[in-house]
């Protein structure tokens, strides 16, 4: 192995490391940061309290998405807590002069879904957010972390972050993905192999040829979920579909800086020698749809599967907590999930409300009505994702079929804003936590890809999408 | 400026024990008291939906409920930490009067933020952290010894070093903070950003 070798990750990683002091954390430049209501308020207190300005604003970009209403957006929100926390956002941008896309705004959206479609994400940046999803944006081969807010208060003031480096994993997936398996599977599939922490500690590289035959909206999803296994982040090397994807959009280079940008990212290629600390590998063809049934994002199985028994965990130290998930699931060890009635289906999240899984759903549900005992929200990721879905016509699909067309926001993928599910209430969601209460206090909260909560808001029940293929 | 944070070096008190894997930061402080502006106060919503029922009465089986469970010592099972990268779950910890979380096992992010904010996670062999529960469950008044510099845990006859990074040990028996070491390199940090823009 020649010294030099080195992963993706590592020559973002040390290309931006100002200061390096043995035992410290290395002081890592971010090129881009994110920001939104609820993460940065004592952030902007504490440059106050300092009497510091933002060290270089045109470096961070802000919106309004966690505690955002998705219905009557144009009104003042009801909520006065939640209203104060959105005016204290607008007040601190205007204060420190930071670009701001309000509610209402054109470009206004769930963060990670905006950064990318404003061609703010690009290949080799280092950025950040006050929000573990911040992982989404690897998809652009560059290396995206969440960060708490002191460390938001970090960049603000500094444009540095004081991180340790992690360690290298390397996640490849190779061969073809069956009949309505999609990008979602395949991460909820790998989360079920390896546990909700077993990348902690590590930032992850996905490759191999499955991953390189993804779209950028169906990468997003799968390194947006990079965190559900613990991992510091998660990346795909740039190719074509990256460069295809990010020309011509707001603010990424034009014409001939477009092209030489392009020259430089191609050069972003994980060395032929360099070592990673762990590879794994999966094959694709092993991959089905997908479903979570217990409390954590690693509790994932086939849809078609039944839960393990207690009898069969690897591990007996589980047991309890195993217990415990599916108790409040209200669920039994042993049985499987198919024909399970739900009661919500949710569509929406930075993990899967981009137009393209907007699409999936419209391709599903074209022409076929809600179940009755089901409410169906979709909520696009972006004013922007919004704007197309109505000019391509998925809103009168999703209005024929008996959905609710929100307006965007994190909505009920957090359990923040009005949008709940509610106490012991079954909802299929192709969000990224199904931690208890996530969705609102008792809610149980089954994970799926758009394709699965499309076939179970049609039959009202957990469905093998496969049959509406 | 230099910001001054609370201090930490040794401390020796009973700990409250929460057996459970996994505990994610909703539950630790539900995404819907996360509404605040400021840093104070959380620690009244602290494992709130585990604490209080729908109709907001103390679940009495709940260790927080529970007065024979007192100290400045949280000890969780694995993977303690995971899921938000909210710093509110480090913030209601503290606010709650923990100054110390025990664990075998840190998600990152949690564990970041809980350095930034004075409260010391210790990461703890599965042995040891299994003994640690056992020996609260026999006497919850058991005594949890923890030495930062001497990166040292211990109770009755079990003693076990820990881990910390040398630059965040320093900035917690000093009680500094990170920004106060990034402000002396804005030279260096101003230079790069122009080369880098």
């Amino acid at each position: 192995m020649s010294s030099e070798a080195k992963t993706i990750f590592e020559k973002i990683w040390d290309g931006h490391v100002v200061k390096r002091v043995a035992g410290y954390p290395d002081a890592v430049f971010i090129d881009r940061h994110f920001i939104h209501e609820v993460t940065s308020p004592q952030a902007f207190d504490g440059l106050r309290k300092r009497g510091i300005k933002v060290f270089n604003t045109s470096r961070t970009t802000a919106t309004a998405d966690h505690n955002v209403p998705t219905k009557d957006q144009h009104l003042p929100i009801k909520e006065a807590l939640s209203r104060h926390q959105v005016e204290t956002l607008r007040t601190n941008c205007k204060e420190f002069g930071i670009d701001l896309y309000d509610l209402g705004h054109p470009y206004q959206g769930i963060v990670h879904i905006i950064g990318p479609e404003l061609g703010l994400t690009l290949p080799g940046m280092t950025i950040v957010c006050g929000d573990s999803h911040t992982s989404t944006h690897g998809a652009f081969g560059s290396v995206a972390f969440g960060i708490g807010t002191s460390e938001v208060e970090q960049v603000l003031a500094t444009q540095c972050i004081l991180q340790s480096k992690p360690k290298t994993m390397k996640i490849e997936i190779n061969g073809k993905l069956g009949k309505g398996v999609v990008s979602k599977d395949i991460i909820l599939y790998i989360i079920s192999k390896i546990s909700a922490s077993g990348a902690t500690g590590f930032f992850v590289e996905y490759a191999g040829d499955s991953i390189r035959a993804l779209s950028m909206e169906a990468r997003m999803t799968i390194c947006n979920m990079s965190i559900e296994m613990g991992a510091r982040g998660g990346l795909i090397a740039p190719d074509d579909t990256t460069f295809n994807y990010i020309k011509g959009r707001k603010f990424a280079p034009q014409g001939k800086a477009f092209d030489d940008a392009v020259e430089r990212w191609k050069k972003l290629v994980t060395d032929k020698d360099a070592k990673y600390d762990v590879e794994l590998n999966f094959d694709a063809s092993d991959i089905a749809p997908m479903i979570t049934y217990g409390t954590n994002p690693g509790m994932g199985m086939k849809v078609t599967d039944r839960i393990p028994t207690v009898a069969e965990l690897k591990e007996i130290s589980e047991a309890n907590s195993f217990k415990k998930s599916l108790e409040y699931m209200g669920l039994i060890e042993g049985t499987g999930l198919l024909g399970k009635p739900v009661d919500y289906v949710f569509i929406g999240s930075c993990t899967n409300a981009r137009i393209e899984d907007l699409r999936l759903v419209a391709q599903i549900v074209k022409g076929k009505k809600k179940a009755p005992n089901v409410e169906v929200w979709v909520i696009p990721g972006s004013k922007q994702v919004e704007a197309q879905a109505i000019e391509e016509g998925l809103d009168k699909v999703f209005h024929e079929a008996g959905f609710e067309l929100r307006s965007p926001g994190c909505s009920a993928c957090l359990g923040m804003n009005e949008d709940k599910v509610p106490p012991g209430k079954y909802c299929i969601s192709t969000s990224n936590r199904n931690f208890e209460g996530r969705q609102g206090p008792k809610s149980r909260t089954f994970l799926a890809s758009p394709l699965s909560a499309a076939a179970a808001a049609i039959t009202g029940k957990v469905t093998d999408v496969r049959e509406f293929i | 400026m230099t910001m001054s944070k609370d201090k930490f070096t040794t401390l020796k008190t009973s700990a409250v024990p929460i057996a459970s894997e996994n505990i994610d930061t909703d539950q630790i402080i539900p995404a819907r008291f996360l509404k605040a502006t400021t840093r104070e106060g959380f620690g009244d919503n602290l494992f709130r939906d585990w604490r209080y029922d729908g109709n907001n009465e103390p679940i009495k089986d709940f260790v927080l409920n529970d007065p024979t469970y007192t100290g400045k010592v949280l000890v969780g099972g694995k993977n303690f930490g995971c899921g938000s990268s909210r710093e509110h779950a480090a913030w209601a910890i503290y606010d709650y009067g923990f100054r110390v979380v025990v664990s075998s096992f840190f998600a990152d992010i949690f564990k970041n933020n809980a350095l930034n904010n004075g409260l010391l996670p210790v990461v703890v062999s599965d042995a040891f952290l299994k003994k640690l529960f056992d020996a609260i469950g026999k006497d919850p008044k058991t005594q949890v010894d923890v030495d930062l510099p001497e990166q040292t845990i211990s109770f009755n006859n079990e003693k076990e070093k820990f881990e910390i990074n040398i630059y965040k040990k320093e900035c917690l028996i000093n009680g500094y903070d990170d920004i106060d070491y990034l402000l002396s390199l804005t030279k260096e940090i101003g230079e790069y950003d122009v080369a880098h823009s």
